[in-house]
């Protein structure tokens, strides 16, 4: 088979950001450091405003200190442990809801009468700030571990299961009148197709369900009596007034919730090849 | 149970007994009735479809022509009425189904071989059995693309062409084509118009064909069906005998234009009614 006819056609307009080192001819090196003006900028008025005076040091250090404690932090020092406890739960929180809520979205997707009586719960629970539900969790759960991850779990499953819901009751009815027309069996359009079609709206749903779960267990850390975790290393730190600490846990906060948002994108990519083409 | 408020005081009168087609009736349709939105869009319709021929249905705006091949296939619900193939159910016949929007029917996530081989799998074919019919369905079609690739890496008419190769695959006893040229270039159009016609005289599969295009309806088709504005009922069924492979040539033949001519004249007459 001769695979030029089919290689033209593929030269579709989507490119995947990650492959920069792919064939395709390169953007100016002007353009490609495009992404970069927004940061270097506000570094540029950072570092201008505490060098001119305008904030006192002792409320905003410069940024090279803060860079500095951030990286010193990381690289073994106390700020990493309380990454690694914030990363750790918010990866608990996160597989929690995604193994209940994508199987419980899809079955009630599935059958709209079931999805229709509990609708109203669903954007009721999901229209209410997880944070809200704090107290409660400390009821049920009292001050532990566990609290905080229930609670990320509980905010974080409404959206997974909302989404996924969504993506079965929304899918390309044409696909399901092929499958129909082929002669599948109602499983089989439910298995071949339903769960497939679900997915891109799925995965839309999990890459908010990550945030959510962090800020859930970042805001938990900081309330719910704890000894670790960012949460409790950015409120620790501003209670002595070590603002340099509490930047640098900050921005560690930041890229956190920066990485794991572009790893559910190259994730969806990969799983959701179809997706938008 | 509810008890009927009001029941009928008059006896039911028994079902009109079920006239058949003449011979060589492969699709029967009797009584068939379907509202849209309040609206009779077919009442009391009654067609006979002949086996193993291509019959093109054309008719005004709105009057219903996929919904027509879509009630036959099973994809929209009737109101009344009945539909047998040969006598027998939906249910029992096997039908293969061309969409227009092909991008919407092929399966994005499985790679264009798999999908052609999917009805396949749904029947239950061993895997000997699947690798045989694709290696027919491929030597058939002469395809000259890759089917490993996902059918979005295809372009329209090679997905369309895949499409109809996944309707082919179970070797259906009535294939439906619902515009199956709208979406593509002139080129592929006619490709895929040879291909039709070709296995058409390799398998003698009973098409229904909905179009758009008079020219094209008249040049596949063995009859052409014209309807009526809704309530929808048949203006006229127009043969046309041409003898097979239908060429080029075949278009600026006297048949082939007095045919069309007519076709012209009946769906004019009935657009202005």
């Amino acid at each position: 088979m001769d695979k030029p006819v089919a290689s033209r056609s593929s030269a579709n307009p989507w490119a995947p950001p990650a492959s920069r080192d792919a064939a395709a001819p390169r953007a100016p090196l002007s353009d490609r450091l495009l992404p970069f003006v927004g940061p270097v900028l506000l570094f540029i008025v950072w570092g201008a405003v505490v060098r001119i005076g305008l904030i006192k040091p002792i409320l905003l250090p410069g940024p090279i200190d803060t860079l500095g404690a951030l990286v010193h932090g990381l690289a073994g020092g106390p700020l990493l442990s309380d990454f690694l406890v914030t990363v750790g739960r918010t990866l608990e929180a996160f597989a929690i809801a995604a193994v209940i809520g994508m199987p419980l979205g899809i079955a009630l997707g599935s059958n709209q009468r079931a999805y229709r009586s509990v609708e109203f719960l669903v954007d009721f629970f999901r229209s209410t700030p997880a944070s809200a539900l704090i107290p409660l969790f400390l009821l049920i759960f009292g001050v532990s571990d566990i609290n905080k991850v229930a609670i990320a779990a509980f905010g974080a499953l409404l959206i997974v299961v909302f989404n996924s819901a969504y993506g079965v009751i929304n899918a390309r009815k044409q696909r399901v009148m092929a499958a129909k027309v082929m002669g599948a069996s109602r499983w089989r359009i439910f298995r071949d197709v339903l769960i497939w079609e679900s997915l891109q709206p799925s995965f839309v749903g999990l890459r908010s369900a990550v945030s959510m779960s962090l800020v859930i267990v970042i805001v938990a850390e900081m309330f719910i009596g704890s000894e670790d975790g960012l949460g409790h290393a950015i409120l620790d730190a501003q209670q002595v007034l070590n603002v340099k600490t509490m930047y640098a846990a900050i921005l560690a906060a930041g890229a956190l919730g920066y990485a794991l948002n572009v790893l559910f994108l190259l994730l969806e990519r990969r799983v959701v090849h179809w997706s938008g083409r | 149970m509810n008890t009927v408020a009001n029941a009928p005081r008059f006896a039911d009168l028994p079902p009109a007994r079920f006239k058949p087609g003449p011979a060589g009736t492969h699709i029967t349709i009797r009584g068939l009735t379907k509202y849209f939105a309040g609206w009779p869009l077919y009442e009391d319709f009654d067609l006979d479809i002949p086996k193993g021929r291509i019959v093109s249905i054309f008719g005004p705006n709105g009057c219903g022509k996929s919904t027509l091949i879509n009630m036959i296939a099973g994809l929209v619900p009737i109101d009344r009425g009945e539909i047998l193939f040969d006598g027998k159910s939906l249910k029992d016949t096997r039908i293969g189904y061309v969409f227009q929007n092909y991008r919407e029917a092929l399966f994005p996530w499985m790679r264009t071989l798999d999908n052609i081989a999917y009805p396949l799998l749904l029947e239950g074919k061993s895997k000997a059995e699947v690798d045989r019919r694709m290696e027919e369905l491929v030597a058939s079609f002469d395809v000259r693309f890759d089917l490993k690739r996902y059918p979005y890496e295809l372009s329209g008419g090679q997905q369309q062409t895949a499409s109809i190769m996944r309707a082919l695959a179970p070797r259906p006893e009535v294939l439906f084509l619902d515009e199956p040229f709208s979406a593509l270039d002139f080129e592929m159009t006619l490709f895929i118009r040879e291909k039709l016609q070709e296995v058409f005289m390799q398998t003698g599969t009973t098409m229904l064909l909905v179009s758009h295009d008079l020219e094209e309806a008249v040049y596949l088709a063995d009859q052409v069906l014209l309807l009526t504005k809704r309530p929808t009922r048949v203006a006229e069924t127009i043969e046309y005998g041409e003898a097979r492979p239908r060429t080029v040539e075949t278009l600026s033949k006297a048949s082939f234009i007095d045919t069309r001519k007519r076709s012209l004249e009946i769906f004019q007459r009935e657009v202005r009614r």
